[in-house]
């Protein structure tokens, strides 16, 4: 276990200079110069940290004195959340050292112009035209001439053949484009291309108050909406010190268990028609719509937007609902798990998910996965457990795993989770404390502060990175979800298989575009 | 019998068929849900709150004194003061920038603004949504056959559908998505979604319309064999929602792409882009369906 001092030693020592730390114990904030920043990451990964993310900004037009920066946000497990800052245009790429960080490196250079040297891969990431006008206000800096422009990585030999999928897809999906490599029926590379959905969220929100962006912060992803509004909200408590009422806390778990059981019903409902097996398609799809249902007697929308709110809760729980919550849920999940069970006992069905897209443990590891993409693949990483936040302190959780890594293990894994979320949900709707929904802010946030904070979703971790500017609003907001970084890991699953199995494989992963994308 | 065959056999009883039975009945609402905000006129005193609070300009307060702005006669205010000066002021509300998070409901001082129960919105003119009534609805007796010999005269009997998304946020998605449920299953009602634009008689669009994706939204509506009809669904692809403003979006399809009908909502319901759909094929105005007015169900969970 690392504590503040010992990563203060190591990065001393590695630095060779002394290092301070600003901000609370469990958030360091470091300055370093853009030489130090591969060097104080090196440090850092012997303990274990993990990338959380990797953000430009530009303070010039700050009060503060500033100019074009780059923030690097580790994880220390058991310990500190550790953010190594360095105010440059220019630095060398963690990639190489970190490859989790690689999408964050291009995206920080397309949206900002602050060039990682040494990137493997400097394509553009966010900006689809070369000359792209900026969307955020640094932006200014982007010289698009030295970006060059896309071009998708492709295999090459005797036989080897391309095939383009999208970006506009056969089923209701989200667009994306992906271009296999392929001999015969077997995928020898792939590449992703994202970002089609870029709807400049980050941008949009800078100089908003904080409770104007919540809207656009929750629509950063229509079924994740609860995982990002608490995510902002706690990042925007921890910057006004607002204590939430207790009710309001356990609501939002309750909020975001909801959220995770009907995405993971939704979604083995989805791996049944990734092998075009209908009867699990049409029995869970069903349970998927009832679970909306009670989503929407409970708050009023079928997808829970617009309930949580910095302070607690925009509003109350609908009492009656609430009151037959448990049962409901109790039922569906029986049913649930009976349509699981048929599939699992169909040879056909669990043939195609045996043994298909496999990630393995040191993979998962070196890209960065998060969620039920990590679970499967042997690693031990879910928020709620490894730091429970408000709410989840007191909950026995059982963090649940798989070690095989395919397609058959994220289907495990995604079962047992909405179990327990059906569990946790009866639980808590039963014993719901009494007391405010809602607090006001404490305190004003200190201009210039800024906060981390994450909420586990049905996808993995989203992180919110949100600095203040005066009169509560946002100087900048910075938005990471679980599919942002699970879409390498789905790239790097795909080769050697079938392409006919890629449609199975990305459901496995059930990533989302628009959170990605913003 | 060994027991598997006979709790086989006993599947489709202890099963119900749980399909919706929309258009012919009222969509199934909850007592919670948030539809279309409603103002209550008689209560409303034009102080501007809820013209303060909506985080995307939906809600106007304007004091046209003519007939030029189109007969807006939703509300005015009921003050005494107001009544006798020529200037009324008239709340307008644009459903088609609406993202139906009722925050105008909390913030009225006279409660004058309730959560409304209506989710069938859809209209051809984007122009009509900005007053969002509801004209008298249409007799009850048969329209749903009505809607069939529609669709029979137009398409032989089917609709194929292609969903274009253009930058939303996944939750119309997940809603049109939810049309192929087993509750919504609208192949039901002869229209059903195809791989291809080449085989679509409709498009389907969510989302702002991104710059990344403008190219491919016009590609594919160009691929689409004539006659084809656009359907912009949620308040992305009307007006931009709460992406309105953004530089890389066009702040919704119309810039793009002719729109036949607009289908507001955050997300529209199912329900409702059925609605829009219909409409997109002559049914009526508004309130396609037939049904008495007024009437929504409710519970049944």
């Amino acid at each position: 276990m690392a504590d503040v001092r010992s990563i203060k030693k190591t990065l001393a020592v590695a630095l060779g200079r002394s290092v301070s730390a600003s901000g609370p114990a469990d958030d360091m904030q470091i300055a370093v110069s853009a030489a130090e920043l591969p060097v104080a990451v090196a440090a850092l990964l012997p303990l274990h940290a993990r990338h959380v993310m990797l953000l430009g900004m530009d303070l010039s037009a700050s009060r503060r004195k500033g100019g074009p920066a780059v923030e690097e946000v580790m994880a220390i497990p058991g310990g500190p959340i550790v953010r190594l800052r360095a105010e440059t245009t220019e630095y060398p790429s963690l990639t190489p050292l970190m490859p989790a960080a690689q999408w964050d490196e291009r995206e920080a250079r397309d949206l900002f112009g602050i060039v990682p040297t040494g990137h493997p891969d400097p394509r553009p990431l966010v900006h689809h035209e070369p000359a792209g006008a900026a969307t955020l206000a640094g932006a200014a800096t982007l010289a698009g001439a030295t970006t060059p422009r896309f071009r998708p990585f492709v295999a090459h030999g005797e036989g080897v053949y391309q095939l383009p999928v999208g970006p506009i897809h056969a089923g209701v999906i989200e667009p994306g484009h992906f271009r296999f490599s392929a001999v015969g029926e077997s995928v020898l590379h792939l590449d992703a291309r994202l970002f089609y959905t870029h709807r400049g969220l980050e941008s949009l929100v800078e100089g908003r108050t904080f409770d104007a962006a919540l809207p656009i912060v929750e629509r950063a992803c229509g079924v994740c909406t609860v995982t990002h509004a608490t995510a902002f909200c706690r990042a925007v408590e921890r910057l006004t010190q607002t204590e939430v009422p207790a009710r309001a806390l356990l609501a939002r778990v309750l909020l975001a268990e909801m959220e995770r059981l009907y995405n993971h019903v939704s979604d083995l409902g989805n791996m049944c028609a990734g092998v075009g097996f209908n009867f699990g398609v049409s029995r869970l799809g069903w349970h998927k719509e009832r679970l909306l249902r009670l989503n929407e007697g409970l708050t009023g929308h079928r997808y829970l937007t617009g309930v949580v709110a910095p302070g607690g809760l925009r509003a109350e729980l609908d009492a009656a609902a609430l009151a037959g919550l448990g049962a409901a849920v109790k039922e569906i999940d029986h049913e649930v798990r009976g349509v699981v069970r048929v599939l699992l006992r169909s040879e056909s069905f669990m043939a195609r998910l045996h043994g298909t897209g496999i990630v393995n443990t040191a993979d998962a590891l070196r890209l960065g996965a998060l969620g039920v993409a990590a679970r499967a693949s042997g690693v031990a990483i879910d928020l709620r457990i490894d730091r429970p936040a408000e709410g989840y302190e007191g909950l026995d959780l059982p963090l649940i795993s798989a070690a095989t890594g395919d397609v058959a293990a994220r289907f495990h894994v995604r079962a047992q989770e909405a179990a327990v979320s059906a569990g946790l949900i009866r639980d808590i709707a039963g014993r719901l404390p009494g007391g405010p929904v809602r607090v006001p802010l404490a305190r004003e946030a200190h201009v210039g502060d800024s906060a981390i904070a994450g909420a586990e979703g049905p996808r993995g971790a989203s992180w919110i990175w949100l600095m203040a500017a005066p009169h509560g609003t946002v100087r900048r907001l910075h938005l990471r979800s679980a599919s942002f970084a699970n879409w390498p890991v789905v790239a790097a699953a795909v080769p050697g298989n079938l392409v006919p199995d890629f449609p199975i494989i990305n459901k496995s992963f059930e990533l989302c575009y628009a959170c990605t994308d913003r | 019998m060994p027991l598997d065959v006979v709790r086989r056999l006993l599947t489709p009883i202890l099963n119900p068929v749980p399909t919706s039975r929309y258009p012919e009945a009222a969509p199934l609402l909850q007592p919670a849900t948030h539809g279309l905000p409603e103002l209550d006129s008689y209560r409303c005193n034009a102080d501007g709150a809820c013209v303060a609070v909506c985080p995307t300009g939906a809600i106007e307060l304007t004091t046209a004194d003519s007939g030029a702005s189109a007969a807006k006669s939703k509300s005015n205010s009921k003050s005494k003061s107001a009544a006798e000066t020529n200037a009324k002021p008239i709340w307008q509300l644009d459903a088609g920038k609406c993202i139906f998070c009722n925050a105008c409901v909390a913030a009225c001082p006279n409660d004058a603004i309730r959560a409304g129960s209506r989710v069938e919105l859809a209209s051809r003119d984007r122009g009509a949504l900005v007053e969002c009534a509801i004209p008298g609805r249409a007799p009850a007796d048969a329209a749903a056959e009505h809607l069939r010999t529609l669709i029979a005269g137009r398409l032989g009997r089917s609709l194929h559908v292609r969903h274009l998304d253009a930058g939303s946020c996944n939750g119309c998605d997940w809603e049109i998505a939810a049309l192929l449920n087993p509750y919504h299953d609208v192949q039901r009602l002869g229209i059903d979604f195809v791989a291809s634009p080449r085989h679509a008689d409709l498009l389907l669009v969510t989302g702002v319309m991104t710059r990344n994706l403008e190219e491919a939204a016009r590609r594919t509506y160009d691929a689409m064999p004539e006659p084809r009809l656009v359907v912009a669904v949620g308040a992305c692809a009307i007006s931009g929602g709460v992406f309105a403003g953004s530089p890389v979006t066009g702040n919704g399809v119309g810039g793009t792409l002719p729109v036949d009908v607009f289908v507001p909502g955050c997300p529209p319901r199912p329900e409702a882009i059925i609605e829009g759909m219909l409409m997109a094929l002559g049914g009526p105005r508004s309130g396609p369906l037939g049904r008495p007015s007024g009437d929504t169900q409710q519970g049944e969970s």
